[in-house]
């Protein structure tokens, strides 16, 4: 019996939670608190990378499983593996809790403890999400991440955090409760063909379920998913999280959080029920293609920066669901591309944002103006970052919207058509914020004595900017891996082909997959 | 003779314990400090080991009561209750001057009722319990005399109340008249040979059992008296009769619907569905408006109640064993709460409205946290024991077909999370009002609550064994 390295990712940052409790919450006390979390969340960080240097890029299977009964009265089991997909998510998280610490390393001055005890546990629970191969299990992960994301908008957040950290918590749970009422389900119908309860995501996938059920446990399911990415009409909730939220709070909830949305599409709602997944994927297209635009139209006209990220994310999710959608492998693999890409660069934009507020406790965008002299370092990293969240070659955005458009072409060209001028529209809006900030004379007189990036926020920003022209030059280290647990996947999807030919009641709206 | 008394022993061993607390009561002197929760304490132990040993050896006295496993685990929630309940009424009888004695006897009374409501077998031995049970906390409810709320609590606890045992006791007769005999396995099973076609009779005799106790488990329409009634009761009592009497009512409704009526079954379940979907929505959505803790958590528990009565309603494996261990879940948790808010009362301000909150993790960090633990694993948030014990209500909803009802229980406790978490933002999110001081916790009170969110923990991580417990314990009857 090996090391088991996918609890412990769940484990350490929780007993790192646990051990600052024995941490007295004060002010001299405090340094000592962040560095104890920060030493946490790189190991955390170390440990994700190891998983992925011992990974088996040729395998489609799950790997590194461990799987104790846990309810063996509801056939309940404790089951954890990663492929290829989770993989990359999983070092994501790794790779933006301690950044998402450290950029709060100042501007995080009261109850420090308990915000590093709530990032911790919420990295704890985000990893279970993405590891969990127990529908069960997932949930739990699902809705417990929930609470600390909660007291994080809630406590350390700006002036209408109570509104936004409830109607968070509100909008996550009215979807995620009715799917779990099609987990259960799912579980009572395994009963009636197995003769047994269980949540075991694989044998789930081996259930033949009846196509009126399947509509159902899919809607139930890709709305508890939708409101996470957030789809369009579903996203109202995300620019207050966002804008309400302190920066370590955007960052995970942009780089990490959202991205539960698409996996669990990708992971659960096609893979389980293929034949519901194709008659509903050309609506997911359009509404992503709708949220893609919106999105990037809204964003265009808002005056406050972190606004205007928020919005850029929900036109960047849309291109993700639009690569699902799509359901052929250069879309799913596009969109599980973007999903590392747009966390990395989205955080990076939050990073950014908030070193400006730290500096000038505004985001508004006509506060600034011509900081490019002032602050060069700080706007070279944004110019980076910018650019890498509008897709130019070389960087990573570029790689995932790529592979999406293409896919969309194959399943839609119209679809594809609309989405492309989200691509145009999404440097348009990038660009002029930046050009508004950045360049210019300095017209706001505060602006002209602020302090460039300090030894910390480079520590902060650098590996972000790393990892961008990492993604963008050499993404066949990520491609390939991904690869067979991508097809594998489609497989799964591809199920109703046969499903399809045998029956003759299925609707035509659906025959446009080629 | 004396072998018959077997069953009971654990009933005994508390009414033991009540005469003695009566005893010590009129030996103390005005303000002498006696250890009289410590007697309560003792007695409840032996309870707990009678208990144990009776387990799984299914006996009987007088024909009358039987010691099931069913009976046996709710007794243990029983016994739960007690314990946490004398613990945490401590700093409230101190604070108040109550009659210490009296008030350990009447709650050691009153469990002795809802210990024998759990395993009768006999509808007039539960009618005998239910008024056994009840009659001590309508006295408990109006123990702060100096109160008028408490006494207008009181009085309408005690009128309601009394007004259901009268029709709990019209529908014993009714069902006497049509059987010739109130012993629920007999019942049973003549209902069971003209089940075919129910007569009028049937039907009044069971529709006037329900409303029996739906009166006690604060079921939709019959709810009114519960939100005075915990207002107004010190908070000691209220958690105390939120979870109590609701654990001893549910154990008989299942054991009087599911074993003795279920040949009717076809004719209560449409009245049950109605009634439960009305008590999960108007006990979740009154709650809402609520601006006073304890009134919030009385709708609350109406609430819940509904979530028991949707397992009662699905009647398969799942959703006996849901009953059992919902009822452990929600006592563990209500209990907690509140001897929480039991320990932010001071002499002249009941501190329950919702802003006394504020600021509260400020200053009382870890009352605060387990106050947020007890408030989400009401509202169903994993890793909490709320979680596990909803999660099985909706299984056996879904097992049993009553998806409508499941959709209805999962909306409802969305909202509930609402109200739930306004507290939570009180005390974490909004800076002191400068209004209330927070006194120190008592060391015992604080273990209590220590203990009840440990349980609520192990609960919800790891509840096979508890799972099995409440298995076994529906595989003897039913």
């Amino acid at each position: 019996m090996s090391f088991p390295i996918l609890s412990s990712l769940v484990v350490v940052p929780i007993v790192g939670a646990l051990l600052l409790l024995f941490v007295k919450d004060d002010e001299p006390h405090a340094a000592l608190v962040r560095n104890v979390s920060l030493m946490v969340s790189v190991l955390v960080f170390a440990e994700t990378l190891l998983l992925w240097s011992r990974f088996n890029a040729a395998s489609a299977d799950f790997q590194f499983v461990e799987r104790y009964a846990w309810i063996p009265q509801f056939g309940i089991s404790y089951a954890v593996g990663v492929d290829g997909i989770s993989l990359f998510l999983l070092v994501l998280t790794g790779f933006l809790t301690p950044l998402a610490l450290l950029s709060s390393w100042e501007s995080v001055h009261t109850k420090t403890r308990a915000f590093c005890m709530f990032v911790l546990l919420l990295e704890a629970a985000m990893i279970g999400v993405f590891i969990s191969l127990d529908l069960f299990l997932f949930y739990v992960f699902w809705d417990a991440m929930l609470v600390p994301m909660y007291f994080l908008i809630g406590i350390w957040g700006y002036e209408r955090r109570i509104y936004a950290a409830v109607k968070f918590i509100l909008y996550t749970m009215a979807g995620s409760v009715l799917m779990l009422l099609a987990i259960l389900g799912l579980a009572v119908l395994h009963n009636a063909q197995m003769g047994s309860y269980s949540f075991d995501l694989q044998r789930m996938y081996t259930l033949s379920i009846p196509e009126p059920l399947q509509f159902w446990f899919f809607l139930a399911f890709t709305v508890a998913f939708a409101i996470k990415v957030p789809l369009f009409p579903f996203h109202t909730w995300l620019p207050d999280a966002h804008v309400e939220a302190p920066t370590a709070g955007s960052v995970i909830l942009a780089g990490v959080l959202l991205k539960m949305g698409t996996y669990g599409l990708v992971r659960f709602a096609f893979p389980l029920f293929p034949a519901a997944a194709a008659y509903f994927a050309p609506l997911l297209g359009v509404l992503a293609v709708v949220g893609i635009i919106y999105g990037a139209l809204v964003a265009m006209v808002q005056p406050d920066m972190k606004k205007l990220v928020a919005y850029s994310s929900v036109s960047h999710l849309g291109f993700v669901v639009l690569g699902i959608a799509a359901m052929n492998t250069q879309g799913v693999q596009g969109a599980v591309y973007q999903m590392l890409n747009h966390g990395v660069s989205t955080g990076g934009l939050f990073l950014i944002v908030g070193m400006l507020s730290d500096r000038r406790h505004t985001r508004l965008i006509a506060e600034y103006g011509g900081l490019k002299r002032i602050v060069p370092h700080l706007v070279a990293a944004f110019l980076i970052v910018t650019l890498s969240s509008i897709g130019l070659p070389g960087l990573n955005g570029f790689v995932g919207e790529f592979l999406i458009l293409l896919g969309a072409f194959r399943a839609d060209p119209k679809l594809a058509a609309f989405a492309a001028t989200g691509v145009i529209l999404s440097a348009t809006y990038m660009l002029w914020m930046f050009q508004r900030v950045n360049y210019g004379e300095v017209t706001n007189e505060k602006n002209a004595v602020l302090p460039d990036l300090k030894p910390r926020e480079r520590l902060v920003i650098v590996p972000v900017i790393a990892m961008t022209i990492l993604m963008g030059v050499l993404p066949n280290l990520f491609l390939r891996p991904m690869e067979p647990s991508v097809e594998r996947v489609l497989g799964l999807m591809q199920r109703n082909q046969t499903l399809r030919a045998a029956n003759t009641h299925q609707p035509s709206a659906i025959s446009r997959q080629p | 003779m004396m072998s018959s008394l077997n069953a009971i022993v654990p009933i005994l061993c508390v009414t033991a314990a009540g005469l003695a607390a009566m005893i010590a009561e009129s030996f103390r002197d005005r303000g002498e400090a006696m250890p009289i929760a410590g007697l309560g304490i003792v007695g409840l132990v032996g309870a707990a080991l009678a208990s144990m040993l009776l387990w799984d050896r299914n006996l009987s006295s007088f024909g009358v009561v039987t010691a099931d496993n069913f009976g046996l685990f709710v007794t243990w929630i029983l016994i739960i209750v007690g314990l946490f309940s004398m613990v945490l009424a401590g700093p409230t009888i101190e604070r108040e001057r109550l009659p210490l004695g009296e008030f350990y006897a009447l709650t050691l009374f009153s469990l002795a009722g809802m210990m024998l409501m759990a395993i009768a077998s006999d509808l007039l031995i539960i009618f005998l319990a239910l008024e056994v049970l009840s009659i001590p906390v309508y006295v408990l409810t109006g123990i702060r005399r100096d109160r008028a709320t408490a006494v207008e609590a009181s009085f309408k606890y005690f009128l309601l109340g009394a007004f259901s045992s009268a029709f709990f006791l019209y529908g014993i007769a009714f069902t006497y008249g049509l059987t010739g005999t109130t012993r629920l396995d007999r019942i049973g099973s003549l209902m069971a040979a003209q089940a075919m076609s129910p007569t009028p009779m049937q039907l009044l005799a069971v529709g006037l059992l329900f409303v029996g106790f739906a009166f006690k488990v604060s079921a939709v329409p019959f709810h009114m008296w519960t939100p005075d009634a915990y207002e107004g009761a010190p908070p000691a009592v209220t958690g105390f009769m939120s979870t109590g009497v609701k654990a001893a009512a549910f154990a008989a409704f299942a054991r009087v619907f599911l074993a003795a009526f279920e040949p009717l079954r076809g004719d209560w379940s449409a009245v049950l569905w109605v009634v439960a979907a009305a008590t999960m929505i108007l006990g979740t959505f009154v709650g809402v408006t609520q601006t006073s803790v304890k009134r919030m958590l009385a709708y609350s528990s109406i609430a819940h109640g509904g979530y028991l009565l949707l397992a009662i309603l699905s009647a398969n494996d799942l959703g006996k064993g849901a009953v059992l261990f919902y009822l452990l879940t929600y006592a563990v948790t209500n209990l907690g709460a509140f001897g929480v808010i039991g320990l932010l009362e001071n002499r002249t301000d009941a501190n329950d409205h919702i802003e006394d909150y504020a600021g509260l993790w400020n200053e009382h960090p870890a009352l605060a946290a387990a106050m947020t633990i007890f408030l989400l694993s009401l509202g169903g948030f994993p890793p909490m024991a709320g979680f596990i014990a909803k999660w099985y209500v909706f299984s056996a909803a879904m097992k049993a077909g009553y998806s409508t009802l499941a959709i209805v229980g999962v909306l409802t406790s969305v909202v509930s999370v609402f109200f739930y978490l306004r507290v939570v933002v009180m005390m974490y999110m909004t800076p002191a009002g400068g209004r209330v001081r927070f006194p120190a916790v008592p060391r015992a009170a604080g273990v209590a609550l220590a203990v009840s969110a440990i349980l609520i923990f192990y609960l919800g991580i790891l509840p096979t064994r508890v799972l099995d417990w409440a298995a076994a314990s529906i595989s003897t009857i039913f």
